[in-house]
């Protein structure tokens, strides 16, 4: 691919998606593109770069950035989050919403399902929860995955990777080689479209948000503007959850790392406040 | 060091899980049929045990019933790793004793975190 071209994809990718595109990711444009060229009728992938330069298709824009995101994920990824929600996080919610026996979460990133259906199985195994209400957003930028989200059919594969064979056995059903989640899961968790890069202030509060292993195809500058967002849409006692490779250190000072739960953030403000009684004994 | 018994009729499988359980610091001991693992058992209870399905002389599901019979059977984590990848063979083996089962094809992540979750490997 010529430099000019990659340089068309790199900025529409970064307008509209975030993501960065390094010059050594371009052999990804290759083999992602061609076949979303050859879908629109471009006989070549400089073809389509052609038509980009002028006026494109919004819909030809939507498969391009699709075709770009990595939609790598697995049932209980990297599974201490999950553990850390289940024994930390549940409790302290069981807690501070004692009265309004309700939260909700925000997956930011879902993929296709496997994280907000881990969330869904650890609540309903959770006898705590009896009685309370709780919703699961689960958002992501390509509507492809979405479908296969709330599709909930899983191959052995994915099923697997991560994955209690309890949980299986409870909450799936085999039919042929695959694997369907079952209703009383798939109906804990609501599906919509949404692109990070856009205004939050339409998704409502949550007391907790979920958004792994998406920031770090941002630069810094993204990074730090979707953290500030998010945290105008996290309840002030609320939490964030990001990925092993992910943290706000050196990024933003909205949020704090939480004391003794790796990966999970909480806004700076509830920090200081609870640090505050200690700092007047000082004083 | 933990040790992990390989019960395989396949020595084509037997070498790839050792591979495996080796990189994730077990010993490992291997079985061709369920009666040889059975005797290794009376000698050595190891930590661990990766046990197929399908096997001559006796089957996968047959051991798991008279290891968890034996004094000290209770001891070892049988991961069942089989070809066999239905719902009523899953029921079988959990109701029989094992603590994790995984469907062949398996790879080492699927292994190391089915090790993780019942407890023997750290997390
Ligand atoms: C690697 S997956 C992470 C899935 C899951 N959170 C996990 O940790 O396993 C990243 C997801 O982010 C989505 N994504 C990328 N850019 C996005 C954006 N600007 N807005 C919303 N989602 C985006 C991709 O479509 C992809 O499904």
């Amino acid at each position: 691919m010529r430099i000019e071209d990659f340089d068309v994809y790199k900025d529409l990718l970064m307008e509209k998606s975030g993501l960065v595109l390094t010059p050594d990711k371009s052999y990804l444009l290759d083999s992602r593109l061609t076949p979303v060229a050859k879908k629109w009728g471009f006989e070549t992938l400089d073809k389509m770069s052609a038509a980009l330069r002028g006026v494109a298709d919004p819909g030809l824009i939507k498969d391009i950035v699709e075709a770009m995101t990595t939609n790598e994920t697995s049932f209980f990824r990297d599974s201490r989050p999950f553990d850390i929600f289940r024994d930390s996080i549940i409790p302290s919610l069981l807690e501070i919403r004692a009265t309004q026996k309700r939260f909700k979460i925000w997956c930011a990133a879902a993929s296709s399902g496997q994280e907000p259906y881990s969330l869904a199985m650890v609540m309903k195994e959770h006898a705590g929860l009896t009685g309370w209400n709780f919703d699961i957003t689960a958002t992501d930028i390509s509507t492809d995955i979405l479908d296969i989200a709330k599709a909930g059919i899983y191959s052995q594969f994915e099923v697997q990777r991560g994955m209690p064979i309890t949980m299986l056995m409870k909450y799936f059903e085999q039919k042929d080689e695959k694997w369907h989640i079952k209703d009383e899961i798939k109906n804990m968790v609501q599906y919509k479209y949404f692109n990070l890069l856009d205004s939050m202030a339409s998704l409502g509060k949550f007391d907790i948000i979920f958004c792994r292993n998406v920031l770090i195809y941002f630069d810094k500058e993204t990074k730090a503007k979707v953290l500030a967002k998010m945290k105008a849409q996290l309840a002030p006692d609320g939490y964030l959850f990001l990925g092993g490779a992910e943290t706000v250190i050196g990024i933003t000072n909205e949020f704090v790392p939480a004391q003794g739960l790796r990966g999970v953030y909480i806004p700076a403000e509830a920090a200081q406040s609870a640090a505050a009684p200690a700092a007047t004994q000082t004083a | 060091m933990k040790s992990c018994l390989v019960v395989d009729d396949s020595r084509v499988v037997r070498k790839v899980a050792r591979r495996i359980v080796e990189d994730l610091g077990f010993t490992c001991e291997e079985a061709e049929d369920g009666q040889k693992a059975y005797e290794q058992c009376e000698q050595n209870m190891p930590e661990a045990i990766l046990l197929d399905w399908n096997m001559p002389v006796m089957n996968g599901i047959d051991f798991l019933h008279k290891l968890r019979e034996m004094e000290n059977g209770a001891y070892p984590k049988v991961v069942f790793c089989t070809t066999e990848n239905d719902m009523d063979h899953i029921q079988r083996a959990i109701s029989g004793g094992a603590n994790e089962y995984i469907m062949k094809p398996f790879d080492s992540e699927i292994i190391e975190t089915k090790f993780k979750q019942i407890g023997l490997l750290e997390s």
